[in-house]
């Protein structure tokens, strides 16, 4: 044995842990915000803006996420841009979420009848404002349990934040193993954490879920 | 500042890229057949009598849906070896991944179960079939064809997730392109063309799940549905 | 008297299908006029290009002084002086009746919430419904929630008013209430074009009729033309309305 597990062990990945949903906390703040404005062009007047944006979706879900941080990290490198770890981890789990959240917003937006938008319009509302004050409302509702799910496979592909050397929970868990050599026990005390973090989100999706079903039934 | 990029470099690693290539397919292709069917029995144990067996299955999924691929995946390779159990590692891989595909696949085939009316079963049950033939034939398959497109795109996300692979060093395509760039120094350049390689696979993925749901439900495609 | 409405060889299609044919025909101020034919005839696709929900591959349509064709067309001051109900209702779910009506005044005619309100309650008492002020829309039957439709367009004080088969999906005592709201509109020298199936309507508040069939005009006239048709045409359909 290399040592036993200690509290300071425990302590090291509880920090982890915070990390962790420091990082998630902001890759939704920030890949929320950009989801938004996926969301906007996807559903845009202009046919090119429209393409522009489902370009931008089918590349960011059709690349592994672990590769988007590779060409970030790398990409920051060579262009000689020196960003804090937080900031580089952020912006790639930024890029990810925008594309997801963009995707699963515009499907609430879509599934609000179109019949919605042209009353709207025939009382003389701007596009923006029937969007604002009609639309959104509505899908808002509908948005939300996806939404919440969503927040679950943002928080477990934080963990991949560590590749690029961001401390956060999986790294620590590494950085702990490699002296203790306890896998089993470091490795398990650390997705033990992230269930502690993602089941009550997993279950507050599915009861949103149930809700709205039952409400429109 | 600026920077000459130069995928020349690369050329000579072309051999590399494709076995790599192919080595995700693989890992893709053996743990999405296994996952599939540890799925639909996990989907049928849900809805089992026996309350234990119900549990069970349930901690399983839950457990594996709450937890990062990453962290179980290290979990399994380096807890088996502490214990002197030494994998080939793409056979940890397929291992971790089926794992993953199955209780993923489980609670979609769920669904799909779910939404098979019970009115169904009652008509099957008073024309006399088995237990066996209603659950093959008036429950699952249709169950499954319901949820056909939301399991290919959970396949697709499935072998992007094989990337996480490289991280035990499993020579597929994320691991290939490690190699590379510490060899040519040409990380940018790699990255760009690996991530080329991965749009092309799922583009392959989407098209061989569009022609198997054509072989697979000859209804929706008479039907016109799409798949 | 002055055209509030004027189509000149409309032309309509989506795709290869031409739904209209070179559609002409002019409404004065003031004038209740019943669209009616088979559907399929373009009939409701003809009422929606008027307020350009539908843009138009030919001819001219008029509307109060707007040209609806011309791509420089300021779209949102057509529909200040267009209000238009539809067959689904279309009210806002998650809006009260009163948030509902009082949704374009403030933003389309930036009025305080209060203004509003007192421009809401007086157009809701007009079509029957002051005491469901604050209901939402699914607990209102569905003549109820065609009457605040019909109202909430009314509160913009619209020049014409546009009616695609607002009764067809309700059932006869509803339609009936609807449809007494309407003639008191007609009454009241409203401008409108209704779109309907509603023959005792078109006969009893009509000032004119026009018939569409296959994309054209087919015959227009008084609501006499209902009692004596002078195309086969609408000889057959009144057979089949009755």
């Amino acid at each position: 044995m290399f040592g036993a597990f200690s509290t300071n062990h425990l302590i090291y990945l509880l920090d982890g842990l915070l990390w962790t949903v420091i990082l998630s906390a902001l890759a939704f703040l920030l890949g929320g915000i950009a989801g938004f404005f996926v969301m906007l062009a996807r559903i845009s007047r202009f046919r090119w803006l429209r393409r522009v944006a489902l370009v931008y979706i089918q590349i960011v879900q059709g690349t592994p996420l672990l590769i988007q941080m590779f060409i970030l990290y790398f990409g920051l490198g060579v262009f000689g841009i020196s960003v804090p770890p937080l900031a580089a981890a952020g912006l790639g789990m930024m890029v990810y979420t925008s594309s997801y959240l963009g995707e699963i917003w515009r499907g609430a937006v879509g599934s609000i009848a179109k019949t919605q938008f042209e009353a709207a319009e025939c009382l003389g509302l701007t596009r923006w404002q029937a969007l604002q004050d009609v639309i959104l409302p509505q899908a808002l509702k509908i948005a939300t349990p996806p939404t919440v799910g969503f927040l679950v496979q943002l928080v477990k592909n934080t963990s991949l934040a560590s590749v690029v050397g961001f401390l956060e929970l999986t790294r620590a868990a590494q950085v702990i193993n490699n002296s203790l050599f306890q896998p089993f026990l470091v490795f398990g005390v650390a997705a033990f954490f992230y269930f502690c973090v993602c089941y009550p989100l997993s279950a507050w999706s599915r009861s949103l879920e149930r809700k709205l079903n039952v409400g429109r039934r | 500042m600026h920077y000459q990029f130069d995928f020349g470099a690369l050329l000579p690693y072309w051999q590399s890229f494709l076995s790599g290539a192919l080595t995700t397919i693989e890992i893709t292709v053996f743990s999405v057949i296994i996952g599939l069917g540890i799925g639909i029995a996990c989907a049928i144990a849900r809805r089992s009598q026996v309350a234990v067996l119900r549990a069970v299955v349930g901690v399983y999924i839950e457990a594996v849906r709450n937890t990062p691929f990453i962290v179980q995946i290290f979990f399994i390779f380096f807890g088996l070896s502490s214990v002197g159990i030494r994998m080939p590692i793409i056979a940890a891989s397929v291992f971790a991944m089926v794992i993953n595909v199955g209780a993923y696949t489980a609670e979609i085939v769920r669904a799909g179960m779910d939404s098979i009316h019970p009115s169904q079963i009652e008509a099957a049950q008073a024309l006399g079939l088995s237990k066996f033939q209603i659950y093959r034939d008036i429950i699952m398959l249709p169950a499954i064809e319901r949820v056909y497109p939301s399991l290919s795109s959970q396949f697709i996300l499935m072998m992007l997730a094989t990337s996480i692979c490289s991280q035990i060093s499993a020579e597929e395509l994320t691991g290939v392109a490690n190699n590379i760039q510490s060899n040519t120094f040409r990380s940018l350049e790699t990255y760009f063309v690996v991530a080329l390689l991965y749009i092309a696979i799922t583009y392959l993925m989407r098209a061989a799940f569009f022609g198997l749901g054509l072989i697979a439900f000859p209804r929706r495609r008479r039907l016109g549905l799409g798949v | 008297m002055s055209v509030a409405v004027k189509l000149t060889n409309v032309v309509k299609r989506f795709g290869e299908l031409e739904v209209l044919k070179g559609v002409s025909f002019e409404i004065n101020s003031g004038e209740v006029v019943a669209l009616i034919g088979q559907s399929g005839s373009g009939k409701s696709t003809a009422l929606r290009c008027i307020n350009q929900l539908e843009t138009i591959q030919g001819g001219s349509i008029e509307v109060c002084g707007h040209r609806v064709e011309d791509p420089k067309l300021d779209v949102r001051a057509l529909r200040r002086d267009i209000g238009m109900v539809f067959q689904s209702y279309n009210l806002f779910p998650h809006m009260t009746v009163a948030q509902n009506i009082m949704l374009a005044l403030r933003r389309v005619k930036g009025m305080r919430k209060d203004e509003a309100y007192e421009v809401a309650k007086p157009v809701l008492a007009k079509v029957g419904l002051s005491e469901k002020i604050d209901s939402y829309p699914e607990q209102l039957s569905g003549g109820q929630q065609q009457r605040v439709a019909i109202a909430r367009s009314l509160a913009m004080q619209p020049k014409v008013m546009l009616f695609d088969e607002v009764t067809s999906a309700l059932d006869p005592k509803l339609t009936g209430e609807v449809l007494r709201v309407m003639e008191d509109l007609a009454r009241g020298g409203m401008t409108m074009i209704v779109v309907t199936h509603e023959m005792g309507f078109a006969k009893r508040a009509a000032n004119r009729v026009i018939y569409m069939h296959t994309g054209k005009v087919w015959e227009t006239g008084g609501a006499d033309i209902l009692s004596n048709p002078q195309t086969p045409e609408l000889k057959e359909f009144m057979a089949e309305e009755l």
